[in-house]
């Protein structure tokens, strides 16, 4: 009971901090902007393709899917707008309060370290998640002019393989922000560090070794597949969710090791 | 309430506090005193759980720091010395999360803002927002976070740094007054502040406690023999001679007219004898004081001698070491 007061708590500290500065702001409209921007262009895209498609001598193929096609495709794009736009969500996040000394009023009052871990992670969190949202109402435009909605169950898949992936992001980041009193090298560690999670994605190759194909595993990317077609993965789910508790527990070892570092 | 034993800090190589024990009772206000660097702010660290000791042991209200820190940090509030604010809230959104963190109930969370919004007298700040206030009203800021929760224990590092002299006196008082309800630790290198704060002192130098006692003690047991000052006006030649003459004066000295420092035995009570003296000879007795030496100087004098040739108990009182040793 009191750890929830006290993470909830922590949650409201960071969103009071986020939208009584520019970064929550600046963080939404890039978002919105990019997420619009991928939409309008996908959704060209489509209408261009299944003219071209009804057009053919054949008939057409196999009919074009909202959900394939446009859905999927800019939720794909905006796990890689999240790589670059997370880490300056969560660089702040210890960095500041260590400069600030803000670090030991925390630290002496009765909260655990995976109290303030996680009011911290959630607040991050939660505000990515507020993004995500916002790019949503693009797609409610579908159901509401296409002759043939969207199914909602791949969307739904598809929300939560963007918000699993980001809360990665965010745990990692979070992690680095323990490292260091200086944000820009928080910022720039997680960045460089989500981009080698990218690349890794890379090395998938059906035909590669059994090493190359679990280093590939790794690539935090390559995880979204299955989740953005509309299938529960399981194993991808857990995947992402372990990603997270790491994270986590990395960035409590960090702090609690500070401590005793000193 | 605060139980210190042997409580060693190291960073690396260089430590920081060593072997430091003291008690505090309860209800006691006790002044920690040193000068910069000496080891005060890491033991007040050590005792809000904020860093661990490598060695010895620290209870706060019968908790160990080391083994239950989330009851210490329950029953203790403190300030740092650059007092931990968020610049971004004002001081009522900042007190309100302080509220929170600590574990004030909800029903109970307005009051008790309140409350220390008006011991503090802050209250014509508390729309500002924190990074706009000034020094002194971020010290009270500071302070009022820690009494917020009505702790047992306060831990105050330097918490009159920084303030204008009203506000200093203000200070002063707001402590002497949380004084017997709360246990208070606070530091500074202010030594008037000591004297009329604090119900005892703990001297403390290079990380070691040099002294400990009652301001007026440490007074008397480091003075060796009583010194009293005597102010006359229109002087016999032989009142020198006469003033050497009456029973417990150690030694005359006559630095200009009218002026005589009269070392006695220690313990021994000249004064009314001075008096007598000076009236009976006719002459005005203008002033007639008792020249302590001031915590000021025992300051000095325990913190800027070799603190190895002297053993750290100062408590058998090193006869007359008083003012020859004194470097600065």
């Amino acid at each position: 009971m009191t750890a929830l007061r006290n993470i909830s708590a922590l949650v409201e500290k960071e969103w009071r901090h986020y939208f009584g500065s520019p970064i929550a702001y600046v963080a939404l409209c890039i978002w919105a902007l990019l997420f619009g921007g991928f939409y309008f262009l996908v959704i060209n895209r489509f209408i261009v393709y299944s003219l071209r498609a009804g057009a053919s001598e054949f008939g057409g193929g196999p009919k074009l899917s909202l959900n394939d096609w446009v859905i999927s495709g800019v939720l794909h794009n905006m796990a890689v707008v999240a790589l670059f736009i997370t880490p300056m969500l969560t660089m702040r996040l210890f960095a500041e309060e260590k400069r600030q000394g803000t670090i030991e009023l925390l630290a002496t009052a009765p909260l655990t370290s995976t109290q303030i871990i996680l009011g911290k992670f959630l607040g991050a969190l939660g505000l990515y998640a507020l993004m995500i949202v916002s790019g949503l109402v693009n797609f409610a435009l579908l159901w509401h002019y296409a002759t043939v909605p969207p199914e909602w169950k791949p969307l739904a898949t598809g929300v939560l393989a963007l918000l699993l992936v980001g809360g990665c992001f965010i745990a990692l980041g979070l992690f680095m922000s323990t490292l260091t009193r200086n944000q820009i090298v928080a910022g720039t560690l997680t960045f460089g560090l989500l981009l080698g999670f990218w690349i890794l994605g890379w090395m998938d190759d059906p035909s590669a070794g059994a090493v190359t194909q679990f280093i590939a595993r790794l690539g935090l990317l390559t995880h979204l597949e299955d989740l953005m077609k509309g299938v529960v993965a399981l194993p991808d789910v857990v995947f992402y969710l372990s990603f997270i508790v790491f994270g986590l527990f990395l960035a409590h070892q960090s702090v609690e090791s500070q401590r005793w570092r000193a | 309430m605060i139980e210190v034993e042997n409580l060693t800090k190291r960073y690396g190589r260089q430590t920081a506090v060593d072997g430091v024990s003291f008690r505090v009772h309860k209800g006691e206000i006790l002044g920690f005193l040193g000068p910069n660097g000496a080891g005060k702010t890491t033991t007040m660290r050590i005792l809000t759980c904020y860093l661990p000791p490598t060695d010895g042991t620290a209870r706060v209200a019968g908790y160990d720091v080391f083994e239950q820190p989330l009851e210490v940090k329950r029953r203790v509030g403190y300030t740092p010395e650059t007092p931990t604010l968020y610049p971004d809230m004002d001081v009522q959104t900042f007190l309100d999360f302080c509220a929170k963190i600590k574990g004030v109930p909800a029903r109970d969370r307005k009051g008790k803002i309140a409350d220390a919004v008006e011991k503090t007298r802050i209250g014509d700040v508390r729309t500002t927002l924190i990074g706009r206030l000034s020094k002194g009203y971020r010290q009270r800021v500071g302070l009022a976070q820690a009494i917020l929760h009505n702790p047992e224990v306060l831990i105050l590092d330097e918490p009159t740094a920084g303030l204008d002299p009203k506000q200093i006196i203000e200070t002063r008082a707001l402590i002497k007054a949380l004084g017997g309800e709360h246990t208070v630790v606070l530091s500074t290198h202010i030594l008037p502040e000591v004297s009329m704060t604090c119900g005892r002192v703990v001297i403390i130098n290079k990380g070691r406690v040099v002294a400990e006692d009652t301001p007026e003690n440490l007074t008397h047991r480091l003075q060796g023999a009583a010194t009293v000052r005597l102010e006359v006006r229109g002087e016999g030649p032989e009142l020198e001679s006469a003033l050497g003459a009456i029973p417990g004066v150690k030694a005359v000295r006559h630095p200009r007219p009218g002026v005589f420092e009269i070392d006695a035995d220690a313990g021994r009570d000249v004064r009314a004898d001075l008096a007598r003296l000076v009236v009976a000879k006719g002459l005005d007795l203008l002033a007639l004081a008792q020249a302590g030496m001031s915590l000021e100087e025992i300051f000095l004098h325990l913190t800027t001698t070799d603190v190895a040739a002297e053993p750290p108990a100062a408590t058998e009182a090193p006869p007359a070491a008083a003012s020859g040793e004194v470097q600065a």
